[in-house]
C-alpha cells in the first residue's frame, strides 16, 4: 500500500507512455498512430509534473497572506509543461493535416497499403 | 512477430524505468532553481502566480520562441491544407435551439477567456489558456452555425498586433531600466492586485489575442477542409 501511495503517479505516467509506444509500434492506421503520439505526450507531461510534486504542497500562487514558500510545489516543471502542451497541440494539428493530404492522394490511411513508400 | 518484438522492447523499457524511478523519491525533492523562484519570484517580478512569473518573467524569451513555434504550425497547416479547387457542400441549417443557444453562449465564453488572460498573474490561467478558450468559443460557432466563417483579415490583424506588442515591449526593455531584452521596466505595484507585476499582464493579454487568433486560423483551415 505504501508502495502504491509513493509510486502511483509514476506508474500512471509510465503506463501512458508505454501504451503510446505500443500503439506507435504495432498499429498501421495513421489516425491510431496520431492518437498514440498524443497519449505518449500526455504521459511525458504527467511525468514531468510529478517530478515537481511536494508532499502536502500547495499550488505556487501567493493567494493568501500566510503562505510560505517552502510549502509550494516546484513551479519550473509546470511552466515547462505549459510550453510542451502548446507545442504538442501544434504537432497534433500538423500531423492531422498531413493525414488528410495522405488520404486525399492514396484513398487509404493504412500505411501497409501505401505501395509507393520508400522504406 | 512484430507484436512479439514490440512487447520485448516495451519490457526492456519497463525494466529500465523501474530501475530509474525507484531511486527518485516521490514528493520529497524540489529543484534548486524551483526553490529560488518560489522564494524570490514575488519580490522580483511582482506576480502572485509563480508559474506566470517563470513563464513570462524569467523565461519570457523562451515563451517568445514557443509562440513562434505555434505561428509556424499555423503557417504549415495553411500551406498543407490550402487547395485551389473549391468544393461546394450542401449546408444543412442547424436547429433553432442549437443556433440560439450558441449565440447566447458565445459572448459569455469570450468574457470568461478575457477574465482568464487578464488575471493570469493572480490566479491559475494566462495567455495560452485564455487563447484556447477563445478558440473554443469560435469552434462552437463553427459547429452550430454551418456556413459562418471568421473574418480572416481581422484575425490576422489581431494575431500580428499581439505578437508586435510582445516584441516591442521586450525591445523597450533594452533601453529603459535594467537594459536587457524583456526587462520588467514598469512599476511592480502591490502584490495580489490587478495592476501589479509590471509588463507581465500586458504581455499575457497580447499572448491571449495571439494564441486565440492562431488557434482560430487552425480551426478555420480544418473546418474548411471537412
Amino acid at each position: 500500500m505504501d508502495f502504491l501511495y509513493n509510486y502511483i503517479y509514476y506508474i500512471g505516467a509510465f503506463g501512458l507512455i508505454l501504451i503510446g509506444l505500443y500503439i506507435l509500434l504495432v498499429k498501421h492506421n495513421l489516425i491510431k498512430m496520431i492518437i498514440g503520439l498524443s497519449i505518449l505526450e500526455t504521459g511525458v507531461n504527467l511525468f514531468i509534473i510529478t517530478l515537481g510534486y511536494l508532499d502536502n504542497g500547495t499550488a505556487p500562487i501567493f493567494s493568501k497572506e500566510n503562505l510560505e514558500s517552502n510549502m509550494m510545489v516546484d513551479p519550473v516543471p509546470q511552466a515547462l509543461v505549459l510550453t510542451a502542451i502548446v507545442i504538442g497541440l501544434a504537432v497534433l494539428a500538423l500531423a492531422l493535416s498531413l493525414a488528410i493530404r495522405l488520404y486525399d492522394s492514396f484513398k487509404t490511411l493504412n500505411l501497409k497499403k501505401i505501395k509507393e513508400q520508400k522504406w | 512477430m512484430k507484436k512479439f518484438f514490440s512487447l520485448i522492447l516495451l519490457i526492456i523499457i519497463v525494466v529500465g524505468m523501474i530501475y530509474t524511478i525507484h531511486q527518485i523519491p516521490f514528493g520529497k525533492n524540489q529543484s534548486k532553481i524551483g526553490k529560488y523562484f518560489v522564494a524570490n519570484g514575488k519580490d522580483e517580478t511582482g506576480a502572485a502566480n509563480i508559474v506566470t512569473s517563470v513563464v513570462v518573467g524569467y523565461r519570457s524569451f523562451d515563451t517568445l520562441g514557443e509562440v513562434t513555434v505555434l505561428f509556424l504550425a499555423a503557417i504549415g497547416l495553411g500551406a498543407i491544407l490550402t487547395t485551389t479547387k473549391k468544393q461546394n457542400h450542401d449546408i444543412e441549417k442547424a436547429s433553432l435551439i442549437l443556433n440560439t443557444g450558441c449565440r447566447f453562449l458565445f459572448p459569455l465564453v469570450l468574457l470568461f477567456s478575457a477574465y482568464i488572460f487578464i488575471h493570469g498573474h493572480l490566479s491559475p490561467g494566462g495567455g495560452f489558456q485564455g487563447g484556447a478558450v477563445v478558440a473554443s468559443g469560435f469552434l462552437l460557432i463553427y459547429l452550430a452555425c454551418p456556413g459562418k466563417r471568421i473574418n480572416k483579415v481581422g484575425n490576422t490583424i489581431s494575431e500580428s498586433v499581439g505578437g508586435l506588442i510582445f516584441i516591442i515591449l521586450g525591445a523597450i526593455g533594452l533601453f529603459v531600466g535594467d537594459r536587457y531584452f524583456l526587462a520588467n521596466f514598469l512599476p511592480k505595484g502591490e502584490l495580489n492586485t490587478l495592476f501589479s507585476a509590471g509588463i507581465i499582464p500586458i504581455i499575457y493579454i497580447a499572448l491571449g489575442f495571439k494564441v486565440g487568433s492562431e488557434l482560430n486560423s487552425v480551426i478555420d483551415k480544418m473546418m474548411e477542409e471537412s
